[in-house]
Order: C-alpha cells, then sequence, then structure tokens
C-alpha cells in the first residue's frame, strides 16, 4: 500500500502540476509544435560542438544543428531547448522521449543504428580518433606509444579503437579512464598519462584548454572513422526526414554560396538550383509536412554549413580545425548532400 | 445524531450484505487480514505494472534484452585488475575485475579506517588539552564535507604532488613512486610454494595450541609458562624458515623497471586507488572516531578509577579495561560505518578507478546499452554485501546480549 | 554559652603552580612526557603550516579579476570564486529572474530562524508550511510558468540553489514516507512488516549512486511510454526512494523509545490504531528524532554532491565546470576549498543545532 501510495502520489502530483510531459513516439513533430520547443540532447561541455557559456548559453555545431530544426519546424531558431546529457544517459534519454534530437557528437554505427531503437539521420562533421601528446616526450608517431599511460572518457568508441589499436599493433597500454572529455584533459595536463585519445575534433577542443596548449601536439595518425551525427527515434519517418533534411539544406546551402546574408537578396535569384532550395519551386515543404518557407529559415536564422563550420570550429574560433574531410565533395571533402529535388 | 433510535433505524435499514460487510470489518481477525491482503495484491500489482512497461519499452524501442552480453567479448582496456584480464575477455569478466576491486579498496579502506578512528578517537578524550582539540578539529572538519569533494580533492593533490615517471621518488633500486602509481617489487616463489604454505599454517596452528595451553594453565595457577611469548615467535618463524631451506624454495624479485614511457613488472598501485583510499580512509575515520569516543565514554567512571587503583597506567587501563567493555556498545555503530566505507567506495567512478560502478555500471553498461541488467546486478552485489554482514552482525549481537546476562 | 575566642588564619593563596595559566598548561599540555612530546608535535606542525597558510589564503591572495593572469602566484586566487559567484550560488539560472532565486533563499532563513528561536509565536503553524507547503512553494517560484512568472526550465537550475533544493524537497518529502515504513515495519500485521523491511534493507543496501543511475537511466522504463520525467525529477524521485529508507530507520528508532503503556492506554481509550497513532505516539516519538532527523539531513545534504554523476550541476559540479575555463584554469585548491567551506558551514551549524536538541532532550 505505502508503495502504491508513494507512486500514485508521486505520479499524480507531477502528472497534474505539468511537470510530467507527454511524448508520443509516433508524432514528434505534433508534440514539438504543441510544447513550442526542440528539446535537444546535447553533451555537458565540448568547445566547439556543444557548451556553455557562464551565463548558460549554448553554442556549438551540434548546437546549431538542433537550431536548424527548430527554425524550420517552429520557425525561431532559438525555440530549442538544451538538455546537457553524461555519455550515458543520451540514448536513454532519446529512447525515452526526454529529447526530440540527440546531437552530441556521437559517433554512427551499426549497434546504435540497429539495436538501440535509434536512426542517425545523416552526418555532420567527418572525425577520426587521434592521440595528443606532450612535446617533450618527442613521439612522432603512434606506433611509438608501446607501454604508455592513455587517458581516455569511459563508455565511448574510442575506448574500444583504442584497444583494437593497440591489440593489432601487439603494443601495451595503460587506460586512465575519466567521466568526461573535460576530466580527461585535466588528467592530461596534470601528467597522469602520456596520451590523450579522443576523436581529433576533442582533441583540438581541448588542446585549447590545457595550461599551455602549445606544449602538446596532435598526431597524424587517425585510426578510426567517426561519423558524427544527429540522431533520432525510430519509428518516425516523418521527424526523421525533418532532421535529415535540415542538415542537407544547410549543406547544400553552402555548396549553393547562400549566406544567412545573402539569402533575402538569392530569392530572386533565377538559378534552378537555389530556388528549389528556397521552396520557391520544386518540392517545397509538404512532402516534409512543413511549410515552404523552412529551408529559407534555417540558412537565414542559422548559416550554411561553411558558417557554422568556420564560426564554431574552423578560422573563427579558437579550436582552429581545417575544413580537411568536411569540405564539400567538389573542394576535396567528402561532405556530399542528396540533392533538393 | 444524538437519538438512539434514529440511529437505530438506520442501522436496520442496511441490507444485511452491507452489515455483514461491517461486521466483518469491525472483527480484530479479518481486519488485518484483509489488509495484508489488499496490501500484497497493491504490490504485486504495481510489480506487474513496471514490468509489463519496461517489457513494452525495451521491445517497442528495440533495446536487447537478456544476459547474452555476458559472454560477449568486453573489448576494452582496465587499467588494474587482480584476476588476469584483456581486451579478449567477456563483459562477465569485467563484473568480476570490478567486485574484486570494490573489495580491494573496501578492505584496505576498512583496515586503515579502524586503525586512524580508534587513534583519533581515543586522542580525542586525551587529557592533553591540544591532542583533544586537534582531534575534533579533524572530525568537525571531515565529516562535516562531502566524500566526493574530499576524493577530487585528494586526487588533485596527490596529482600535483608526485613527479613525472622519469623523475620518480625512489627508495634503493626498487621502490618508485610517481604520477603514474607507487612501484614495488613483488616476490615470485619459483617453487616450493606448498610446503611453505603448508608449514606457516602448522606453525600457527601450534602457536594457538601453546597459547591456549598458557591461558589455561594461568588460569588455573595464575602463573604462566615463562617465556611463552618466545617460544611463539620461534614456533611461527623458525618452521616456516626451516621448511623453506629444506624444501629447496627460491625467491625471485620482479623489481619494475622504467621502460619506455613508464615502469613495467612489479605490482603497481595507481593514484587512483591511493586518492580513494586516502578520503576513504580521513572520511570514515572521522566517523569511526565519534563511535570508539562514544563507546569509551559507555564506560563507568568507576571502571577506570578501580583499574588505576589496581596500579594499572593509563595506557594499560584503556587497553585492558575500557576498550573491551567498549567494544560492546562500539562494534554495531562501528559495523554500520564498515558497511557505508563499502557502499562509498562506489564513489571510485568520479574519479575513474575501476571498481564494480565504475567499470560494469560505467563502461559495460555504456557499451552493451543494457541498463536494466547492468545496474540490477550491480545492486544485487552491493544488497549481498550489505545483507550478509547485517546477518552476521545480528548473530554478533545475539551472542553479546546472552553473555552478557 | 561559652565562647571560643577563635581567631581563623586567613586562607593562604593556593600554591602558584596549582592556578593560573602556568598550572592550566602544566595540567593540560605538559602532564608527562608522552603529553609533552605531543603536544611539541603538534605546536611545531601548526608552526610548520598555519603560517604559510594564512600567507596563501590572506596576505598574498588576489580576491578580484577577470582571469587566471590576474592573480599573483604566491597567492590564492579568490578571483575564481568572486568572478564566478553568482554561477555557483545560481547555476544558469537567467540573470533578471535571480530575485525569484533570492526569495527562496530568504523564505529559508526566515523559517529557519523562526523555528529555531524560542521567543516566536505560531510554530506550529510554520512548521506545518516549511514541511507541506514550502516544498510546493518553492518549486513553482523557481519554476514558474504560473501566475505570470516566467517558465525558467530545470536544467538551467544549479549551483548552491539546487544543491538546497534537491536536500530539502528530498528531505520533506521522504518523511512521510519515512513514518508509514516505520510504522509499517514495527506492525503486528506479518505481510504489511516484511514488505516493508524488505523495502528499507534493500535500499539502505545499495549506494545512492546506483540509485541515481538507476533513476535516471531505469526509470524512464519503469513508467509507461507517454509519460516523461526531467532529469531533476528523476533524480528528486530516486533520492526521496532511498532517503525514505533511512528516515524510517530513524523514525523507528523514535518509536521504540515510547514506552509500551502509551500504546496501551490509547488501546484502552477506545482510540483507533491511526487516532492514536496521530494524535498519541507520533507527536511524542517525532520530538524524540528530531536529532536523528537532523543528521539524516547532514547525511542527504552532503551526498546531494552525487548528482554531478548523472550529470546534474550542483554546487560542486558547477565548480568543476568552472575550473574547466580556459580562463580560469589552475584554480582546483580555491575551487574545492571554497566549495568544502561552503559544505561544511552548513553541515557544521547543523550538527551543533542537532546536538544542542540533543542536550535539550536528555535534560
Amino acid at each position: 500500500m505505502l508503495k502504491s501510495l508513494k507512486t500514485a502520489a508521486v505520479l499524480g502530483a507531477f502528472a497534474a502540476a505539468g511537470f510530467a510531459q507527454v511524448a508520443s513516439a509516433s508524432a514528434t513533430l505534433e508534440s514539438v509544435k504543441e510544447k513550442g520547443y526542440v528539446a535537444c540532447g546535447v553533451s555537458t561541455g565540448l568547445p566547439g560542438f556543444s557548451n556553455p557559456d557562464d551565463k548558460g548559453q549554448w553554442s556549438g555545431l551540434d548546437v546549431d544543428v538542433c537550431r536548424a530544426v527548430a527554425a524550420a519546424t517552429l520557425k525561431d531558431a532559438s525555440k530549442v531547448k538544451f538538455v546537457p546529457l553524461t555519455a550515458k544517459e543520451r540514448f536513454t534519454a532519446l529512447q525515452s522521449g526526454e529529447i526530440d534530437v540527440l546531437s552530441r557528437n556521437t559517433t554512427w554505427t551499426l549497434t546504435r543504428d540497429a539495436s538501440l531503437g535509434l536512426n542517425f539521420t545523416g552526418v555532420s562533421y567527418y572525425d577520426g580518433q587521434g592521440f595528443m601528446v606532450k612535446k617533450e616526450l618527442g613521439v612522432k608517431s603512434a606506433k611509438e606509444l608501446d607501454g604508455a599511460s592513455v587517458c581516455i572518457q569511459s563508455g565511448t568508441t574510442s575506448e574500444l579503437n583504442l584497444a583494437d589499436y593497440f591489440r593489432t599493433n601487439n603494443m601495451e597500454y595503460q587506460p586512465v579512464v575519466f567521466d568526461t572529455s573535460d576530466g580527461t584533459a585535466s588528467g592530461f595536463d596534470a601528467g597522469r598519462c602520456d596520451v590523450l585519445t579522443s576523436d581529433q575534433s576533442q582533441l583540438y577542443a581541448l588542446r585549447v584548454r590545457l595550461s599551455k596548449p602549445d606544449s602538446a601536439v596532435v598526431l597524424p595518425e587517425v585510426i578510426s572513422k567517426e561519423p558524427l551525427g544527429p540522431v533520432v527515434r525510430q519509428g518516425d519517418d516523418q521527424w526523421f526526414n525533418i532532421v535529415k533534411w535540415s542538415l542537407a539544406a544547410m549543406i547544400n546551402g553552402e555548396e549553393l554560396g547562400l549566406t544567412s546574408g545573402n539569402i533575402k537578396a538569392q530569392k530572386a535569384s533565377s538559378d534552378p538550383n537555389v530556388r528549389r532550395l528556397l521552396g520557391i519551386d520544386g518540392p517545397k515543404g509538404k512532402g516534409l509536412a512543413l511549410d515552404d518557407d523552412w529551408s529559407l529559415r534555417i540558412i537565414e536564422q542559422v548559416g550554411n554549413y561553411e558558417e557554422i563550420f568556420e564560426r564554431n570550429v574552423g578560422a573563427e574560433s579558437p579550436l582552429q580545425i581545417d575544413r580537411g574531410l568536411n569540405a564539400l565533395w567538389n573542394e576535396g571533402g567528402i561532405l556530399y548532400a542528396p540533392p533538393f529535388r | 445524531m444524538s437519538d438512539p433510535e434514529h440511529v437505530s433505524h438506520k442501522k436496520n435499514a442496511t441490507p444485511s450484505l452491507v452489515k455483514e460487510a461491517l461486521r466483518l470489518w469491525r472483527d480484530a481477525s479479518f481486519r488485518p487480514l484483509f489488509m495484508q491482503g489488499v496490501v500484497v495484491l497493491v504490490v504485486v500489482m504495481l510489480g506487474v505494472w513496471v514490468i509489463n512497461n519496461t517489457m513494452n519499452n525495451l521491445e517497442h524501442r528495440g533495446i536487447s534484452t537478456g544476459f547474452d552480453f555476458l559472454s560477449q567479448e568486453a573489448g576494452f582496456g582496465i587499467i588494474q585488475s587482480l584476476v588476469e584480464y584483456d581486451e579478449s575477455h567477456s563483459y562477465g569478466r569485467t563484473f568480476v575485475v570490478g567486485i574484486l576491486n570494490t573489495l580491494l579498496v573496501s578492505g584496505l579502506g576498512i583496515f586503515f579506517a579502524t586503525i586512524l578512528g580508534f587513534l583519533i578517537g581515543v586522542a580525542r578524550l586525551s587529557s592533553n588539552w591540544l591532542l583533544a582539540r586537534m582531534a575534533s578539529v579533524f572530525i568537525e572538519t571531515f565529516r562535516n564535507i562531502p566524500l566526493l569533494l574530499q576524493i577530487f580533492f585528494w586526487y588533485f593533490a596527490v596529482l600535483a604532488a608526485l613527479p613525472h615517471p622519469r623523475q620518480s621518488f625512489a627508495l634503493g633500486e626498487s621502490v618508485f613512486l610517481n604520477l603514474r602509481g607507487l612501484f614495488l617489487p613483488k616476490p615470485i616463489i619459483e617453487q616450493g610454494l606448498l610446503p611453505v604454505m603448508v608449514s606457516c599454517l602448522v606453525a600457527i596452528g601450534l602457536a594457538l595450541f601453546l597459547r591456549s595451553i598458557n591461558q589455561k594453565r594461568r588460569v588455573e595457577t595464575g602463573k604462566s609458562i615463562s617465556g611463552a611469548p618466545w617460544y611463539m615467535a620461534a614456533l611461527l618463524a623458525g618452521i616456516p624458515v626451516l621448511t623453506w631451506h629444506l624444501s629447496g624454495a627460491s625467491l625471485v624479485l620482479d623489481t619494475p623497471e622504467l621502460k619506455g614511457f613508464n615502469f613495467r613488472g612489479g605490482i603497481s598501485i595507481i593514484p587512483e586507488l591511493g586518492a580513494l583510499l586516502l578520503a576513504l580512509t580521513i572520511y570514515t575515520s572521522a566517523f569511526i572516531a565519534e563511535v570508539v569516543r562514544a563507546g569509551i565514554e559507555s564506560v563507568q567512571k568507576g571502571q577506570k578509577e578501580a583499574a588505576a587503583s589496581l596500579g594499572l597506567k593509563p595506557g594499560k587501563v584503556l587497553t585492558l579495561v575500557v576498550i573491551p567493555q567498549a567494544m560492546k556498545v562500539i562494534i554495531p555503530p562501528l559495523t554500520n560505518q564498515y558497511l557505508n566505507l563499502a557502499k562509498n567506495s562506489s564513489l571510485a567512478t568520479a574519479i575513474g578507478y575501476p571498481d564494480l560502478v565504475s567499470v560494469f555500471a560505467g563502461t559495460t553498461l555504456n557499451q552493451t546499452g543494457q541498463a536494466v541488467e547492468v545496474i540490477a546486478m550491480t545492486m544485487a552485489v552491493y544488497l549481498t554485501i550489505s545483507l550478509s554482514v547485517s546477518l552476521l552482525m545480528n548473530i554478533y549481537n545475539k551472542r553479546v546480549a546472552l553473555i552478557e546476562r | 554559652m561559652i565562647s571560643h575566642d577563635i581567631t581563623m588564619i586567613p586562607a593562604r593563596e593556593p600554591p602558584a603552580r596549582a592556578v593560573g595559566v602556568m598550572a592550566w598548561v602544566r595540567n593540560n599540555l605538559f602532564a608527562n612526557p608522552l603529553s609533552a612530546l605531543a603536544t611539541l608535535l603538534i605546536a611545531y606542525s601548526l608552526y610548520l603550516f598555519v603560517p604559510p597558510l594564512v600567507q596563501w589564503a590572506f596576505m598574498d591572495a588576489t580576491w578580484f579579476g577577470e582571469s587566471s593572469s590576474d592573480c599573483s602566484s604566491d597567492g590564492a586566487c579568490w578571483a575564481f570564486i568572486t568572478a564566478r559567484l553568482d554561477q555557483f550560488i545560481y547555476g544558469f539560472y537567467p540573470e533578471e529572474q535571480q530575485w525569484r532565486a533570492d526569495l527562496f533563499f530568504a523564505q529559508l532563513a526566515i523559517l529557519i530562524a523562526w523555528l529555531s528561536f524560542k521567543v516566536t509565536p505560531g510554530k506550529k503553524w510554520v512548521l506545518g508550511y516549511s514541511l507541506i507547503l514550502m516544498p510546493v512553494v518553492s518549486w513553482f517560484l523557481l519554476y514558474g510558468d504560473l501566475l505570470g512568472l516566467e517558465k525558467v526550465e530545470t536544467h538551467q537550475w544549479g549551483g548552491l540553489m539546487l544543491t538546497l533544493l534537491l536536500a530539502l524537497c528530498g528531505m520533506i518529502a521522504s518523511l512521510p514516507f519515512g513514518v508509514l515504513l516505520a510504522l509499517g515495519r514495527r506492525s503486528n500485521m506479518p505481510v504489511i512488516r516484511s514488505l516493508c523491511t524488505a523495502y528499507i534493507e534493500l535500499w539502505r543496501g545499495v549506494p545512492l549512486i546506483t540509485v541515481l543511475f538507476m533513476a535516471s537511466v531505469m526509470l524512464p522504463l519503469f513508467v509507461p511510454e507517454e509519460v516523461v520525467f526531467d532529469k531533476l525529477l528523476r533524480a528528486l524521485i530516486g533520492i526521496i526512494l532511498f532517503q525514505a529508507a533511512y528516515m524510517a530507520e530513524v523514525v523507528r528508532g523514535g518509536l521504540q523509545a515510547i514506552p509500551k503503556g502509551q500504546f496501551e492506554a490509547f488501546n484502552s481509550l477506545g482510540l483507533s490504531y491511526w487516532q492514536g497513532m496521530i494524535m498519541i505516539i507520533l507527536p511524542q516519538a517525532m520530538r524524540l528524532v528530531i536529532p536523528g532527523v537532523v543528521n539524516t539531513f547532514i547525511a542527504l545534504f552532503k551526498d546531494t554532491s552525487l548528482v554531478l554523476v548523472i550529470g546534474l550541476f550542483d554546487l560542486l559540479a558547477i565548480i568543476q565546470a568552472g575550473l574547466n575555463d580556459p580562463a580560469w584554469l589552475g584554480n582546483s585548491v580555491e575551487g574545492y576549498l571554497f566549495a568544502g567551506l561552503v559544505f561544511w558551514v552548513f553541515c557544521f551549524g547543523m550538527s551543533k543545532y542537532s546536538q544542542r536538541l540533543e542536550q535539550q532532550l536528555h535534560r
């Protein structure tokens, strides 16, 4: 009796008070419109991808993906509720409906796509696992790391890649695990380990916050493929499409030279590709159950892929990451979005 | 409602079924049965509801269930393991590694916290004002700060204080201390291990036998065998050493050596273990000190005075008269503190010491995604530890209570 | 009457060695060689550590600044604390709404002051308010979305505010469950008794951290798919379930201390079980358990720091997050000392309060 009373009281009180939100797996778009915001799962703090400032304002590449979804669905890029998640919680939070999109530097893998009830909507950043070492060790290649202590974030794919890499190269290592990526940086800074391993993008982000950023170098080897992208729940194809195409709109925007600055003027463009992307001609928004301006708003309010890349991780940011793989397909990278047709 | 007739009239009007129900309700032997039935029903329904929801949710979200994952290859490394482990072992093995590491840090923590706790508890009651003050400052400081904070602090402090491997503090040629841990030589007995171990057991047995004879004699005659402790020491040391030589056993020291980045070989104690142990010891000892103080204060003053008037020195009064009596009061809360320490060792996850929560409920959970199974197994381990210690405590308490009478 | 001419010799001064400072020092610091040795050792180590510490923490410290580079290298960098104090107190709570958090703090301070002074009137009502309405009022005050208050999502809550809120809500909400469980454990109905015992032992047997993991990862699976709790609420539910078991044991201790005659008396007066419990037994028992309740509250208050492992930004977590700010690297000691000091002040204050209550009870 006590237990049931308790549960009933807890459920009743909070459900009535409206803290328990009702989420339906089959109609995420409707629930988002009803709530008035997109619930977006982000990291608890990773510079360049999702990081809160002193005021709690979020910025980063992953954050901007969510903003784009909000701009498409709610006509306002600011209508996003950011839910900071640890690596442990991220999938459960999505599965349980606490968040609508997971945009938290999450690697697309078979297991995650197939047996966690999730769908990856595309790739927002092509990453790969690398190593960072102290300059003074004089290490030039990851092959020289036999016997090293390696700082690593627990529960990530990096942990498994690391084990594989050392095993295939017949080397020994000592894993020093931390709960957060910040923890790995502190450990590396304090000298607890010789090497820090993580996705390369993170290595650059973490290097910025070492006490002497210049004392560390990132080794050239990339030991894994880490395609990072936004994730949604399985079973809601409409929502899956919306997130997939929000990302595609930003990439196509860059390809067509549309920026947040020039997009209003481009409305008059006669280029059929531009006209289709802006929803003037072509398939427009109907198939996604959105209005026709959805893609225009994304680029106007958030920007095209180049803008968000440069602002968050590229030249205009402290991370200073090159476009590399993440350049467009026709500019030497592998970024390639399906066409608006 | 003061009109009795009105009441009786109403009563008469109630149908007999309701009346019967009311009678049963007021029946002192039926009502408890009924209430318990209802409670059981509700609890069972709640359980079914929860299980049902969980199964539904898991199925709907396409999450795999069951314990098959335990035999899959884990594929990640663990920095410290008491049993053989590498990436090719299974997730089930990580469970074992985690439990052993938890037991290791709990066992060591209990050992050190008990010693420190008793010392500080006694110091707290010292006649030396300064010493008593310092003990109480220690107690009040460390038990009023969250353990997690202390763990972080010590981990940071330990790391900050230690040198890089190439500038290690060294003690002779074989003991090194640096950021990567404390490295000790590892004794390896190459042959004749079994006879030496057997002879150790024999020596302990003989020594205990001698002690009991000695005690019996003292009770009966008031005199003990002169030099008994020496005989015992001779037995304990002599027999194993003799066997050692006779069986031709040889001992090799595996000394740690700086190779590449780190020391290899020997026994290494990682700084995570050190920091965790330090924090657990200090935090728990502050509580144990209070327990000890309360125990000592519970011993009547007359006992101390009587012992002192027999001419016992203060130290002897404490060890021979006060503490044995205080133990009866001390032991139940002391066990509680031990259990707390074991449970608190789960905070290891915050600094990456590979205990059960960190390895199994952390990494394994993350890699497999099977939260329900993993968390349930983890909780079951702690529950088993707690319940078995409680059971032992209850047995002990009963025995103490009987002896008292 | 025979009168004896007695002149009293005036009492002599006690020997200088038995009174005054010197005697005190002799008796308390140098009573025997061992004691003297201890005194000297402690005094020497205090001399070694305290002056440099004071020098570091006060004399050479930097109190204000914009980043670590403003701090002097030999002293403490308290600028880290002063610059981020707002965040440590309110978390990411929007600045223009922080008056609501202030109101919450003020309410707490007033209630505590009201309840701890002897002379204030209407204690019963104030206590009732604190135990029943206060958590709800505080929640709505902070969450908003009501009476024109702007909604502030719980993931923006943090810092000291969140620590206090978690501890208070966890404590107050677990109290009634704890009482029910304690009564259940002492009930003479075997099924209820064993269920309550099982519940209590189960929760007391596992570490809070696993309970929090459970609440954050498994709780969403236990309820129908449509129901979604936010993260803070999940943590709170975990804390309440856990705390109820500890509370039950404290209350049970109080119930055990009530003489059997009291139970027999209310039975013989014809009061029902609940009437007797509510009117006779519990009021007496609760008075006895207040110190115990305060002690479990202290434990809970310290334990709330564990929510950082599930990604909530309580005081400790937000200080740690601040330590990772590239502008403020290298201030871990200051950060942890500050967090320690705040926790210590609260816990020490409460433990003194509980000791005072205990003494009053035993008088």
